[in-house]
């Protein structure tokens, strides 16, 4: 990337937002409370930012044998990225993790509520202690 | 220095964070969570060495990285869960 024609500077512009999204989630993930707010914070801001540098890696060689590889490599990315975050949280919120103590609604304890036989007279987020 | 060697210098900076958040991580699930968003770090950083070298091998890279940190984040996420790998 030593010429500066119009390619080259719309591929620096997009992969520099990328690597600034990077940073945005990378701090949230450091910054934030909570296991599930980091996961939203660093989930979404890092697979965007992901998105975007693959996507600058695109715009500079186009389609040819590094772009169709940067797409194939996007679109697993984008598939799998937000699969892995809904698993962790599930799984985070399953082995008994509390929510922030100023969080204000717990909807997925009032679905299990419903749908498990738990033992009565204790929530289950509360049941084990971390 | 040029503008890729300010990227790469930026997403080295967002690793070091998320390895702060795997030594700091106050439950397993933090821990979990700082692999699975250093594994896409990383698919960003094998593109902009893409970008760099104009070489193909790390695309490559890029793509069997991004598969392996998934199946890697489920198997996690599953045994955070407290259930075995079968089922």
């Amino acid at each position: 990337m030593t010429e500066w024609t119009f390619g080259t500077v719309a591929a620096a512009v997009v992969m520099a937002a990328g690597a600034l999204f990077n940073l945005l989630g990378c701090i949230g993930l450091v910054r934030l409370p909570d296991v599930y707010n980091r996961v939203q914070a660093s989930t979404k801001c890092v697979t965007l930012g992901t998105l975007l540098l693959l996507t600058g890696v695109i715009i500079l060689f186009g389609f040819g044998s590094m772009g169709v590889k940067a797409l194939v490599c996007l679109w697993f990315v984008a598939m799998t990225s937000p699969t892995a975050a809904h698993a962790i949280g599930r799984a985070a919120h399953r082995s008994g993790i509390r929510l922030w103590e100023k969080s204000v609604c717990d909807e997925y304890a009032k679905d299990r509520e419903g749908a498990v036989e738990a033992p009565a007279g204790s929530p289950p987020a509360e049941e084990v202690a971390r | 220095m040029t503008f890729l060697h300010v990227l790469m210098a930026s997403l080295v900076v967002s690793m070091f964070l998320c390895l702060y958040r795997v030594m700091a991580g106050p439950t397993p699930a933090d821990r979990t969570v700082s692999v699975d968003i250093l594994g896409v770090l990383m698919v960003g950083f094998c593109a902009v060495l893409t970008a760099m070298t104009g070489r193909d091998v790390y695309m490559i890279v890029g793509v069997s990285w991004s598969l392996l940190s998934f199946v890697a984040t489920l198997a996690l996420a599953k045994h955070l869960e407290g259930r075995s790998f079968d089922d």
